[in-house]
């Protein structure tokens, strides 16, 4: 059954802070940084109004706001925290105890460069330079998603089969302070989808228990294999939380949204709300009869292989757009990813890589247009003119 | 009982599947069973006859792998990390370190 729903007007940062409001959390522990900063701020203004019953902690640093989100989700507590940019990277050595410990927290990331240069405008530097740190990673195009995939996230997480911690990122200051309209659900919907946490393990003095000790090369190695495996399991269960999501909403989400791929030649692939912009150029250039098409990843870790090689169809050319700049690399993050799932399913695309949009450069629809025109000649000549491109960069 | 110069029977290793996640450990005391013996590259051997039961080594031990026995010492090898501690500081020299491996 679709329930009828109301609409909000929220910037991405209301919006994920709204969702965090209607899942019941227990914990949230965070320093405020641009441009995630609103997010916090509303949440707590929430806990003072009392309009959830939460702990909010004001940590004095990331590294400390993420070892509280550790420690509380130990309990058997439904935990969030926000962070961006520098924050993220001060929290980078809790990041993998986090997943390590198998601590189901969700965490909003607005998107934002490192330094240096100090820049606070979006791009994805952050959450690429952590990429590799266990937690499932979503992207968002818009708010509204960044708001349905908070809710999504927390279940995906929570899942026995998965109890990993899931980041959604939404694209600094382009989705963070923008406002749009949300459809958003009713309170009691998201707890019927959203039960209760129970505790995982409990702390009982007649029962002593140890988490966090030392694991020596015997022991390591399976810890961190169990990891891989509930990684594989989370493809199983993001798609089943979609599915019983799209029941409750209306709304469809998936590993990968494809955007007029049906009979594309040439495409575009890349994270969060460059997809807007990429699906308005190549619904343009649709109608002047160029055979385009945009593929977006919802979920970037655990990396979409299977989806992305049947979204990628019979595709001639492809340019992979990655927003962060992995220096002295043959491809960038993103492009690395897919040219590795290619290799794997014996699939001949050519792919170039784009690197666009480091410090919050705005990508142009003429620019994209100018991407989408050299993938179709490159689909054409079946020769790639460059392999990792810089756009948007002055002489 | 202990083997000579090696450590006792140790358990299987659990594998992944069977493993508490997270390196949770549920068991109060199961680091008794991880034995660290095995980081011994010096055995500490000892002449009974000669020790005096001062127990000097069984205070010197930094990881209490002496055993205190009613006239002498002996060494509990499941434990004894072969630091030489006890070699050095006996009065009466009757501890000698010994490679392991050689006989």
């Amino acid at each position: 059954m679709i329930v009828m729903a109301k609409i909000m007007g929220l910037t991405g940062n209301e919006a994920i802070a709204y969702a965090v409001k209607q899942c019941n959390v227990d914990l949230i522990a965070a320093y405020p940084i641009t441009p995630q900063t609103i997010m916090v701020e509303v949440i707590s203004e929430y806990v003072y109004n009392g309009e959830i019953d939460a702990e909010f902690v004001c940590a004095e640093s990331e590294h400390s706001a993420m070892s509280a989100c550790i420690g509380a989700s130990l309990t058997g507590a439904r935990v969030f925290t926000g962070t961006a940019s520098q924050g993220l990277a001060l929290m980078h050595e809790m990041l993998y105890i986090a997943s390590g410990l198998r601590c189901p927290i969700v965490m909003g990331v607005a998107n934002r460069a490192l330094s240096a240069p100090l820049n606070i405008h979006g791009d994805h530097s952050d959450m690429m330079g952590s990429r590799d740190c266990g937690w499932i990673q979503v992207y968002a195009e818009n708010s509204q998603e960044a708001y349905d995939w908070t809710i999504q996230a927390f279940k995906i997480a929570e899942d026995p089969r998965v109890l990993l911690p899931v980041s959604v990122n939404i694209d600094g200051f382009i989705l963070s302070h923008c406002v749009e309209n949300i459809v958003v659900l009713e309170d009691e919907d998201v707890a019927r989808f959203l039960p209760p946490r129970g505790p995982l393990i409990t702390i009982d003095p007649t029962k002593p228990i140890t988490v966090g000790a030392i694991c020596l090369p015997d022991y390591y190695f399976e810890v961190k294999f169990q990891q891989v495996q509930a990684l594989k399991e989370a493809y199983k269960v993001i798609r089943e939380v979609n599915r019983e999501y799209k029941k409750l909403s209306g709304r469809r989400y998936d590993l990968v949204e494809t955007y007029a791929m049906e009979d594309a030649e040439a495409a575009i692939l890349c994270l969060g709300s460059t997809a807007g912009t990429a699906k308005v150029v190549a619904k343009e250039l649709r109608k002047e009869g160029e055979k385009v098409g945009v593929v977006k990843p919802w979920v970037y870790r655990p990396f979409p292989e299977e989806d992305l090689i049947k979204a990628l169809g019979d595709v001639k050319a492809l340019a992979v757009l990655d927003r962060a700049c992995s220096f002295g690399a043959p491809f960038n993050a993103l492009c690395s990813d897919i040219i590795a799932t290619l290799y794997r399913y014996e699939k001949e695309i050519k792919v170039f890589n784009c690197v666009y949009g480091l410090g919050g450069r705005d990508i142009t629809p003429m620019e994209i247009r100018g991407i989408f025109e050299e993938a179709l000649e490159t689909a054409r000549s079946e020769r790639i003119k460059e392999h990792v491109k810089f756009v948007g960069v002055r002489e | 009982m202990r083997r000579p110069w090696g450590l006792s029977k140790t358990e299987r290793k659990l594998g992944w599947k069977e493993l508490p996640i997270g390196g949770y450990i549920l068991d109060p005391g199961s680091a008794m069973k991880y034995k660290t013996g095995d980081w011994r590259a010096f055995r500490p051997v000892m002449d009974q006859k000669k020790c005096v039961n001062c127990l000097l080594c069984w205070i010197y031990c930094p990881d209490g792998a002496i055993i205190r026995l009613e006239k002498y010492v002996d060494v509990n090898y499941d434990y004894c990390k072969g630091c030489g501690i006890c070699a050095n500081e006996c009065p009466v020299k009757c501890i000698t370190m010994v490679e392991e491996g050689g006989e």
